[in-house]
Parts: C-alpha cells; structure tokens; sequence
C-alpha cells in the first residue's frame, strides 16, 4: 500500500506543470533560486552547491494546450521544444530563476536563444557539451566551462560556491546515481516486481524532488521491494530504446508493459544514472565533474564519443539485461533519434534480435495504433 | 511564365567558378583512382581548408555534392536509398542524399569519389554534422575525427574556447602527418592562410557592393553561385584571382550604374538555405517583381567576412580557430543571427525579409518564427516567412509559395507607394 501511495504521489507532482513542490521548496528556503535545466545532462551538483534547487524539465506532456508556441516553433519541431515554449509563455516557468540548455541537438540550443529573448529578465545560459571525448583537451575545456557557469550562478545567487559544498554535492548525487542503478538492476533482475512505468516515475522524480528528498524515496521504496508480493509473467524481455530527452506519456509506457513486454532496460530521464560509476569527491570537484562527464558518462544519442559508439553501448545493455528485442520508441521530430535509429537497428540486426520502431508525441490521446503494432510485434515474438 | 525578365546576371564569372568547381571535380576522380591528393571531407560551415593545404590535401564538402544533386534534380532517389535504410522523412535531407550517394556510389558529376584520407568532422553550429560523419565513417571505414567547436555562447569566444579549438586543430595536424604520410608545411599553411585573407577581403567589398542602388548582383542567388570556390580555393592564388576578376566584374557594373533587373525594384535580405530542387523556379518568383537580394544569412555559413574578420598570417592556428568559433552563421548563436540580418536591412537598404524556413534544417529554421515575431512586431519591418525543404523536391507547394510572394509584393508595393513601410506581418 505504501508503494502505491508512493507511486501516486510522484505521478501527481510529475503532472503539475505550475511546480508547486518547486515554489513549496523556495518558501522554505527564502531568497534560494531555483534553476531548470532542460534534458539530457546538466551538471546539478554545481546547481545543487549553489544553495540552489536543480529541476529538470520534461516537457508539459498531454496537459497543455499550444497556443503560442507553434508560431514561434512550427513545422518538424519536436513536442518537447514547443511544450517548453508554451510553459514559459503563459507563466508555467515562474518558479524559476534560471534556465540551463546544453548541445544536445539543433532545436533545443535555439530554442535557449529565443528563451532569451522572451524571457528577458531571466538567467538564461547555454552549456556546451563536448563531442570529442578522444581529445585530452575535453577535460580542460569542459572544466573552463563549468567554472564559466559557477561564475554566472555565483552571480545569480550572491554567493561563492566552495569546493567543501561541490563535494558534498558529489556525494548525494552519487548516492542517488546509484540507488538508481539499484533500482534498475532491481527491475532487470524482477520485473514482475516493479513495472517499468513505476521505476520510470521513481526515476524522473529525480528531476524535481531535492537530492536529499529523492534519496530518501529511493530508499524507502528499494527496501520495500523485496517483500513485495508478485508472479512471474510471461513477457518478453525488451531494452526500450530512444526516449532519452522528450519523455512518452506514461501510458505507452504502462500499454507496453500492458501489452507483454517486461521493460528490463530504457533510457529514459537518463540524467538520473548519467555515469558509470561515481564521480570522485576528492581533489579538484570540478575537474572531477569534467572528467566523469567526458569519461564515464553513459552513451546517450546526444553525446558523440566515437571510440566507444553508442551502438555498442546498447548492445553492452542488451547483453547484460538478457533482452530478446527492442523497442525504439522515438520523439516525433526528434532528429538525433531519427539518426541513431539506422545505427543502432544495424547493430541489433547482427545481434540477430527482433526490433519494433515506435514514433510518440507529448500529446498522444489514442494509443490504438501503437498498441495493435505492439501486441502483434510480441505475439510473433511469443508464437516464433 | 512569360513575362519574366532575364533573372539573373551572367557575366565572366559565372564561366570561371563553373570551370574552378569542375577542376575540383577532377581532382577529386583523380585521388579516387590514385589515392592522390590526399582528400580530407569537411563540412562547409566554418571549414579550415586552410589547414588542408599544409599537406597539399584537397577538400571534399559532401554538402556541395549534395546541393548539386539537388540542382541538377537528381536528389530525390539518393533519399530515397537512404530511407530504404531506416533514415527517417523528417531526417536532414542533405545527409540522406550523401549517403543514399555513397550506397549507390554515385556523384553529381559522374565522377568517381575517392575515400577520404580522414573524415575531418568539423563540429561547427550544426549537431546533424556529428551523426552525418558518424554514419560515413561507419559506412566507408575512413578515419574519423570530430572536431568539437564550443558553440558561441555569448557575443565572444573564451580563452578557453580558442585553446579548445586551437588544441584540437594540433592533434588534426598530427592526425594527418600520420594518415597521409606527409610532414605538415607549416610555411604553406600559413602561405594558405594569407591567400585566404587577401581572398576574404574581395569578397568582403564584393559583398558590400551590393548596398548600392541598384545591386549589381543578387546576394542570395548569384552569392551561392559564387560559393563554391569561396569554399574550395579561397586558400588558394586561384580563389584569389578568381574573386578578384568577380569584384572588378561587379565594379564595372555599379559604375554604369547597372542592376541585375532593368529596374531594381524592391531590396531584400534572405534568411535561410535556398529550395535547391526548385531553384529556378523560386528565383524567378523574385524575378518577377524585379526583386534583388542585397543580402543573406545563407551566404555566411562558410564564413563571416563582410563585418571585417580576416585569417592572419601571422596566428595561423589561433585564425583558423576564430573562424571556426565566430565568423560563421553556424556557430553564431541564434540572436546573433537576428542582429546579423537587422544590421543588413540598415545597411543595406533592404524593403523587407524572406524567411525561407526549410524542413531539413533545424540549425536554420528552429525558432524562425520567434524571428519573424522580433522582425515584423518589434521592428515593423515587412518579413514573409515561406517553408519547403532544402534538398527534398517533395516539400515545394508552388502554387502556395507563389501565392505568398505575390501577395508579398503587393502589400509592399502599396505601401512604398504610400510612402511608408508596411509595419504588419503579411499574412496570406
Ligand atoms: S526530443 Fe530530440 S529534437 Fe527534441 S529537443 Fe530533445 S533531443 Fe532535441
Ligand atoms: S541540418 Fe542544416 S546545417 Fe545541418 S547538415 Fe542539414 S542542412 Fe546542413
């Protein structure tokens, strides 16, 4: 009961799109900034050592209608973009303070300029990423970066950013990193234990509970996990792949998993388990954060690391999850998942694994369609 | 269409550039057979073609073959060989082309296309250049190297930036020494990088030619014309020379006072790449109303010269590094653009904007109607926002565009002859 109270108290504040636990958060820290960064990475431990609150955006799913939006971002656009749009122009975004937006596609870094211009009174600001992790010189690079923006959040918020904060910044973080790769392994291990759709909630509350908060949760449900009751079923083992920056609406997900898919690996709110192991909270913390992110960040279609492709990143997790096919399940306009789909459906062809291609929107109020390909897709999987 | 006046100026120049481009072509046939010159593929926006020339390298832009393709009609069934392998419809179509083209092993020319000695992914502005050469290194197995260029922030780049770049610019040059077999000529890059700057400052005054009544040529259509050898020889005595007979070309024009129509009628600024599957055709829907561009965006993503960057001889690598992060529209964040075309409308003296917003680009058109919003609502300058696509022939509503224009037009003719501006958006 317990868990379920849990599950139905982060989808509620998942569909507020006003963040009333944001503003609840900034009424009891007076004078304390909130800052939203838009997906795929942000560096929220520098965030989070400023003595500010780190939120992710996801977009406004299915809750908001675009008025205002579409003229400034029309065709080919993808949901996520618009949604954001929409959001900031009819004052959805007013709990915050600050708009973080980084180099993951062409889209998004545009849409960080006409933030700017809209939203003038705003702290708004563009991250660049790098894309070149075989070069020595990301480490240095990314580090300048990352002091660049501490110098702009030091000035947003009046006050320095110590090392001695950036560590213990490091320090939940990578405890809440790992009770999320814990979490995962969970449900790779135990499906019939925990759905994907509520791991996916447990997840992306990451974006909007404080650390602190968040850990807590994460614990309090991975402890009551293992006694809960559950059958086995007999679905097929799916890695879903694709949804790396706009989310689907919960329901594709739960209709997969409806459907007979044991969801045993995704990428979605992949901020939330962004590296491979912890980041190191001795020495310098910055050059620490720029070092993980150019060395042991997972692969994500909005990160360029060639020596280590992302195709190969997806068949590591296939491999480990034991999978029997995938599903890509892509933001419509999303272009890096358009690209990516023709390398990674090449690499899960010679892996010899069925792979069903899905487009989603933001706004998707039938799911008829998706559910017949999907039900048939599992059916000739099942009777194979 | 009939009456449509003679639409564009063809003078010497377009000879020279179609004889330079097809030099290029051959060479590139040539390295196909004999694996010499090395080649390095590059995209064109923010190219350091200079760097090239150190090792006598040539460069191939695949998105020069694909524009041609496009021109010569021939684009569609590359796209479609690429969407037989997965790429989406709403992927870049530039990309779809090269690829289904690398499949199908085929060039705009009939050419042969050599492997590149590197695939040298200059990272510049665009995120679909980072998959496009992903996809061509795995398809052809060449050498890739991804050249990552901190997209511009603010209105300067960092130190931090330049090093950035600067570094990685070292590790290309060691790259190369290596996969070519050839020590790097520091002394020829940095002789490249004075040809380019001698070149850069004739097309900076060719360029600023076109802020006389009437423009001697169109900076839009005819600007592209000259693109390719801005791309391909500016690095070169050839570019040079080339440019040099172009500005005395269009010099001799302004003195005779000569436009590209009988009559110059109405001054524009382009935003956005052409239709180049429907180029003809969209030009003369401007021919019509003897309408010139006297500036465009387009015409800048190789670089940004008219407003006084120049490569330096004497910083060769801190240079070439610059371009890369500042002086192309690419790399230049979005309200940079926007200052970029209002200063071209004072300055130039244009009548009004046309946004061609094309379905392949996100980097171009993401936002453009946030753009069109600041144009007409906060300026009051007359902006016509048009979409189809860049390379896909299947996104061009002739009828509908035409329209547009037309009503365009009319609207701005009404209101010169009332003497004012049209302060609304037209809509249609
Ligand atoms: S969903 Fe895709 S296209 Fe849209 S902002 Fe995210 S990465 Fe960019
Ligand atoms: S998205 Fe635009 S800039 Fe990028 S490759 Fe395609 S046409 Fe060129």
């Amino acid at each position: 009961m317990e868990l379920e109270r849990t599950f139905d108290n982060l989808s509620e504040i998942l569909q507020d799109l006003s963040f009333g636990s944001v503003r609840r958060w900034k009424e009891e820290h007076p004078g304390s900034k909130a800052v939203a960064f838009f997906p795929v990475y942000a560096p929220v431990e520098i965030i989070h050592a400023a003595g500010m609150l780190p939120v992710g955006l996801a977009g406004a799913g299915d809750k908001l209608d675009i008025q205002h939006a579409d003229s400034r971002f029309g065709s080919f656009i993808c949901s996520i973009v618009k949604t954001t749009m929409e959001m900031g122009m009819t004052n959805h975004l007013d709990a915050f303070d600050g708009f973080l937006f980084s180099s993951i596609c062409d889209s998004a870094r545009n849409l960080c300029f006409v933030f700017k211009r809209n939203f003038p009174q705003m702290y708004v600001d563009f991250l660049h990423l790098p894309h070149n992790s075989a070069s020595p010189a990301s480490v240095d690079f990314l580090d300048a970066e990352y002091r660049r923006i501490i110098g702009e959040l030091e000035r947003l918020g009046g006050k320095r950013i110590n090392d001695a904060a950036l560590r213990n910044s490091i320090d939940l973080y990578n405890l809440q990193r790992k009770l999320v790769r814990r979490l995962y392994q969970f449900r790779a291990d135990s499906p019939h234990l925990l759905r994907a759709w509520e791991s996916y909630l447990l997840t992306r509350a990451g974006n909007f509970l404080p650390v602190e908060e968040h850990i807590a949760t994460l614990e309090g449900v991975l402890s009551l996990l293992k006694d809960r009751p559950g059958k086995r079923r007999d679905s097929i083992r799916v890695v879903v792949e694709g949804s790396f920056c706009e989310q689907p609406p919960l329901d594709v997900i739960r209709m997969l998993e409806a459907a007979g898919c044991d969801i045993v690996e995704d990428d979605f709110a992949l901020a939330q388990r962004w590296f491979h192991g912890d980041v190191p909270s001795t020495g310098d913390p910055v050059r620490a954060l720029a070092e993980s992110y150019v060395r042991d960040a997972v692969y994500s279609s909005v990160r360029h690391d060639f020596a280590h492709p992302r195709w190969e990143g997806l068949a590591d997790k296939i491999r480990n999850t034991h999978a029997e096919a995938v599903i890509m399940l892509i933001a419509k306009f999303c272009e890096p998942a358009y690209f990516d789909y023709v390398l990674f459906k090449k690499k899960i062809e010679e892996m010899g694994l069925p792979h069903l291609l899905l487009e989603f929107e933001e706004k998707l109020f039938t799911f008829d369609r998706l559910r017949t390909e999907v039900e048939t897709f599992v059916e000739s999987l099942v009777f194979d | 269409m009939a009456n449509i006046p003679a639409t564009e100026y063809r003078g010497g120049v377009h000879q020279r550039q179609k004889d330079l481009m097809l030099d290029w072509y051959a060479t590139l046939d040539q390295a196909a057979h004999t694996a010499d010159p090395p080649t390095v593929s590059m995209m064109v926006s923010g190219n350091c073609v200079e760097l090239l020339e150190g090792f006598g390298a040539v460069p191939i832009y695949p998105e020069v073959n694909a524009l041609q393709l496009a021109i010569r009609h021939q684009s569609l069934e590359p796209i479609l060989a690429a969407e037989d392998m997965g790429y989406a419809a709403d992927n870049c179509a530039y990309v779809k082309a090269d690829i289904g083209c690398y499949v199908k092993g085929t060039t705009p020319t009939g050419g042969k296309m050599p492997k590149p000695t590197l695939l040298l992914c200059n990272f510049v502005g665009c995120n679909t250049y980072a998959k496009w050469f992903e996809h061509v290194a795995t398809l052809t197995g060449a050498p890739l190297y991804m050249l990552d260029v901190p997209f511009l922030r603010g209105d300067q780049p960092s130190q931090a930036d330049l090093d950035y770049v600067v570094r990685q610019l070292h590790e290309v040059v060691t790259l190369l020494e290596r996969l070519t077999g050839r020590a790097f000529d520091y002394a020829r890059f940095q002789q490249a990088v004075d040809w380019s700057r001698q070149t850069e400052e004739i097309w900076s005054q060719i360029k600023h030619l076109s802020q006389h009544v009437p423009s001697p040529f169109d900076a839009y259509f005819d600007a592209i014309t000259l693109m390719g050898p801005l791309y391909v020889h500016r690095a070169k005595r050839e570019g040079l020379e080339f440019f040099q007979a172009a500005l005395a070309e269009f010099q001799q024009k302004v003195d005779l006072n000569q436009g590209i129509y009988d009559q110059e009628k109405f001054r524009l600024v382009f935003e956005g790449p052409p239709p180049y599957p429907h180029f003809r055709t969209f030009r003369d829907m401007f021919a019509k109303w003897k309408a010139c561009a006297v500036a465009s965006t387009y015409s800048t993503v190789g670089g940004l010269w008219e407003f006084g960057f120049r490569h330096d001889p004497e910083r060769p690598f801190e240079s070439v590094a610059m371009h890369m992060l500042v002086h192309n529209v690419t790399n230049r964040n979005y309200l940079q653009r926007y200052e970029q075309i209002h200063r071209y409308v004072k300055e130039w003296k244009a009548d009004g904007i046309i946004v061609h917003f094309v379905k392949s680009c996100r980097l171009f058109s993401a936002g453009q109607g946030d753009m069109r919003d600041y144009f007409t609502k906060q300026l009051g300058i007359p902006t016509l926002y048009i979409e189809s696509d860049i390379e896909d022939p299947r996104y061009f509503s002739e009828a509908q565009i035409k329209n547009r224009i037309d009503a365009f037009f009319e609207a701005l003719e009404h209101s010169k002859q009332a003497g004012g501006h049209v302060t609304r958006e037209v809509h249609v």
